[in-house]
């Protein structure tokens, strides 16, 4: 399969690969996938005090064009808030890095990922004002 | 001396997937060149020396090719591959025989030519017992003699698997099968010039061959058909009665004379050649295992060709593992279900678990490979496979002790 110069750059030189911490409270972590099924991302976001998406990290197993999709989107949320990072559409990346047919769904995955993300900082900043909690006793969010 | 060296320009990836197909030996092409050229009579001319010159070489190349697996130049028939082989061999006989025989023994793990031959004879009103494979790729022998029965006319187990080189016991098939009745066939486009086989010590009745798994053309290969006691077959090709009448059609004289080149070349180097490769692999797998915990040797290793790796790199998916090894040509047995294209069936039928299915690469090592080829692979593997675990949640999630079974995960 020939893939595009921007895939394969993003799969070479993967942009922000780690982990920030899954139990800070302005952190949110996206899980999605399945070890089975061949492709499993993890995708977080740390918001900054002014709302802004201030950094993004992912760790992903899956092909090269999952990778790639979630460097993407990793490099995309940066400086985003929350609401505007929520509007990413999978067809957006799939786009950008000229996926072929057969790797759309590594870019749903990268959008899911994202929601998770997003829904996981959503959980716990709701929590958090309803009663504030002791740190460090929040399970993987999105792992269920 | 090297062939592939002599053929291959500087820019092209390092050649580690000689189970998919080989690149022809010098000497083959060598052989050839006439037979595309001056030599150019039809073998089956019986009026002139053109004709005569071309028979006396589709003969001498029978004879070699029957050489190499203890056969008689009589028992062998040219095909266009062991795809057409196994073909001919399965529907041939369960045609010839339905009237007596109607039932046919194969396994799981066959080359899909098979198990598509077998599907579209279950169509046609046969029924097909499939044999399961233990953990290590092997039939168990009970099983099988079990499923033979007095209606089961051939039974068709592969002698070497593409995909993990693993051996299957033939001549202990062959016994079982001697002893119920049975034909049987046997798949050894693999095995060919790799292992020592012998029709006859093995009982095989049935065997398809294929030229360019042996460092011979691509387009050519051979049946092996028993003469005695004699095991007759329902032609599929209907002409002008070539080949006994099993596969008419003119044989296409320079492919011949490679086939049984490159027979003749894999008889007189097999030994010699297996112990370098096996040394080959050794240092492969071993260069790894240094390096990289949790790797593993998918099916059999000692039942195994000498050429052959199939291995788990668990935590980093085959496929974004092969696009990273830009300069190695291997293949995966992995790909990612969602995209609906399935992990190999191969490894599911050993129970291998679904994601370390999803890790895989088959290396497969041959004639040209050499020593510094291998250390560059094995580098390269290392420095791609620790990149990778590096972003894997997984390796991560592993690292920090969580079993990654006891995570519900999303399927989709
Ligand atoms: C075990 C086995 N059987 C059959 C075939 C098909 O051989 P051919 O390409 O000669 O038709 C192959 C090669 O892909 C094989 O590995
Ligand atoms: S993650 Fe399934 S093919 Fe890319």
């Amino acid at each position: 399969m020939a893939y595009s110069t921007k895939l394969i750059d993003h799969y070479e030189n993967p942009r922000n690969i780690g982990s920030l911490d899954k139990n800070a409270e302005d952190v949110g972590t996206g899980l999605v996938g399945a070890p089975a099924c061949g492709d499993v991302m993890k995708l977080q976001i740390k918001v900054g005090p002014d709302g802004l998406i201030e950094d993004a990290k992912f760790k992903t197993f899956g092909c090269g064009s999952a990778i790639a999709s979630s460097s993407l989107v990793t490099e995309w949320v940066k400086g985003k808030t929350v609401d505007e990072a929520e509007t990413i559409k999978n067809t957006d990346i799939a786009k950008h890095l000229a996926l072929p047919p057969v790797k759309i769904h590594c870019s749903v995955l990268a959008e899911d990922a994202i929601k998770a993300a997003i829904a996981d900082y959503r959980a716990k900043s709701a929590k958090k004002e309803e009663e504030p909690v002791a740190p460090g006793d929040q399970a993987v969010a999105a792992a269920k | 001396m090297n062939a592939l060296a002599q053929f291959r320009r500087n820019d092209q990836p390092i050649y580690l997937d000689y189970q998919a197909t080989t690149p022809m030996d010098s000497r083959v092409l060598e052989a050839m060149m006439p037979y595309f050229t001056y030599k150019f009579g039809n073998a089956h001319s019986r009026s002139h020396a053109y004709g005569w010159e071309a028979e006396e070489a589709v003969e001498k190349a029978r004879a070699q090719v029957a050489k190499l697996i203890g056969a008689d130049e009589k028992e062998i028939i040219y095909t266009s591959g062991a795809t057409e082989s196994n073909n001919l061999a399965i529907k041939g006989v369960a045609e010839f025989y339905k009237d007596r025989r109607n039932h046919i023994v194969t396994t799981v793990t066959e080359h899909k030519c098979v198990l598509d031959t077998c599907r579209h004879l279950e169509q046609q009103g046969f029924s097909v017992t499939y044999l399961p494979v233990q953990k290590n790729g092997l039939v168990d022998l009970e099983q099988l003699r079990a499923a033979v029965t007095d209606k089961t006319v051939v039974v068709s187990v592969m002698a070497v698997n593409n995909e993990i080189g693993v051996i299957q016991p033939l001549a202990e098939i062959g016994k079982i099968c001697r002893e119920k009745g049975a034909f049987f066939h046997t798949d050894a486009a693999q095995a060919v010039g790799k292992i020592p086989l012998d029709v006859n010590a093995m009982n095989i009745d049935l065997m398809s061959i294929s030229g360019h798994k042996i460092y011979g053309p691509k387009g050519i290969g051979a049946l092996y058909v028993r003469r005695k006691p004699r095991v007759r077959l329902v032609a599929m090709i209907n002409g002008g009665g070539q080949e006994r009448g099993f596969r008419s059609g003119t044989l296409p004289t320079p492919l011949c004379v490679g086939l049984g080149e490159a027979a003749d070349i894999c008889l007189k180097e097999m030994d010699a050649e297996a112990k370098r490769l096996t040394k080959l692999r050794d240092r492969m797998l071993k260069g790894l295992q240094a390096k990289l915990p949790e790797i593993y040797v998918n099916g059999d290793l000692d039942q195994r060709i000498p050429g052959n790796l199939n291995i788990s790199f668990a935590y980093v998916e085959g496929e974004s593992l092969m696009m990273g090894i830009k300069g190695l040509s291997v293949s995966s047995g992995s790909a990612c279900t969602s995209a609906s294209l399935e992990p190999s069936y191969v490894l599911r039928a050993l129970g291998v678990d679904e994601e370390l299915a999803h890790t895989s690469l088959r290396i497969g090592l041959g004639r040209f490979t050499t020593e510094q080829e291998v250390d560059t692979a094995v580098d390269e593997l290392v420095r791609h496979v620790t990149k990778l675990r590096e972003m894997s949640p997984l390796w991560e999630m592993a690292q920090e002790g969580i079993d990654l079974k006891s995570i519900e995960w999303a399927a989709h």
